[in-house]
């Protein structure tokens, strides 16, 4: 019951419920990308242990490096355009964004 | 028994940084979770990626975290969310249900443990399979870095420019 694959999957699927769940009731446009993080960090486990289980740990491994890189640009871009909706709406708040007209 | 440990550990500090209103706070929590991650990574044998999930995950993304919250200012937003919270449970409960009615095959522990039991993974066979067989992809992340950088600096630059137009 106790096997390290079992305990790694239950992991993941929990990793991958508080991620999406974060990014659903969050408001805050930094915290969205925190939520994003929590599931990208579960997909990324849930590919070096699919490489384990079939025996070919070196291409789960290079895959998720690749899921590494793209989420980390991805929360470079996010963050940066947060900061800049911040300096020129005044708020991060995501409501507040949504009723905004130009 | 350390296992057990080490994924109750990642689920307390991945509910912690959802829970946390203060968004710096939420950041470290956010931190440890990936510190923690790459140690269960280590624990499966992925040793490589462990020591890049330590250092870009849990450093350079923290920063990152850090410094945005620093310019954008720690707005604590306390108020009802968007969605209402049992709709979203409905949507997390449904889409893990599926992912887990997707996996059961994998499940079976005989087959995990006679897998776990070959260790007859090579050192060094990580290099040959990330420069060699995939090569593109490779590529595709250095492009992929250029491009964020490229586009930060395109943000960056537009305010300086509308800073410089406003004096």
């Amino acid at each position: 019951m106790f096997y390290l694959p079992n305990i790694v999957l239950v992991v993941v699927l929990a990793l991958l419920g508080i991620g999406i769940y974060c990014i659903l009731i969050s408001r805050n446009l930094i915290k969205v990308v925190v939520g994003l993080q929590i599931a990208v960090k579960g997909a990324f486990l849930a590919l070096v242990l699919a490489g384990k289980l079939a025996s070919q740990i070196d291409v789960g491994q290079s895959i998720a490096l690749t899921v590494i890189v793209a989420d980390t640009i991805v929360a470079v871009v996010a963050l940066a355009l947060a900061v800049q909706i911040r300096r020129k709406f005044g708020t991060l708040d995501v409501h507040a964004l949504m009723s905004l007209r130009r | 028994m350390l296992d057990l440990l080490i994924g109750a550990g990642i689920l307390f500090c991945a509910v912690k940084a959802m829970q946390e209103n203060r968004l710096l706070v939420s950041a470290l929590w956010l931190a440890l979770t990936s510190a923690l991650v790459s140690w269960m990574m280590y624990r499966v044998g992925a040793a490589e990626v462990a020591v890049v999930e330590l250092s870009v995950g849990a450093g350079l993304v923290t920063v990152l975290f850090v410094f945005a919250i620093n310019i954008a200012g720690d707005e604590s937003l306390t108020r009802q969310s968007l969605v209402p919270r049992p709709l979203a449970w409905f949507a997390v409960v449904f889409s893990m249900g599926l992912l887990v009615w997707m996996i059961m095959p994998t499940l079976q522990s005989e087959r995990m443990r006679a897998v776990l039991e070959q260790t007859g993974v090579l050192a060094g066979l990580f290099r040959s399979v990330l420069w060699e067989d995939r090569r593109v992809d490779t590529l595709m992340q250095v492009v992929l870095f250029f491009a964020g950088a490229l586009a930060v600096l395109g943000l960056i630059g537009e305010q300086r420019k509308s800073h410089e137009e406003s004096e």
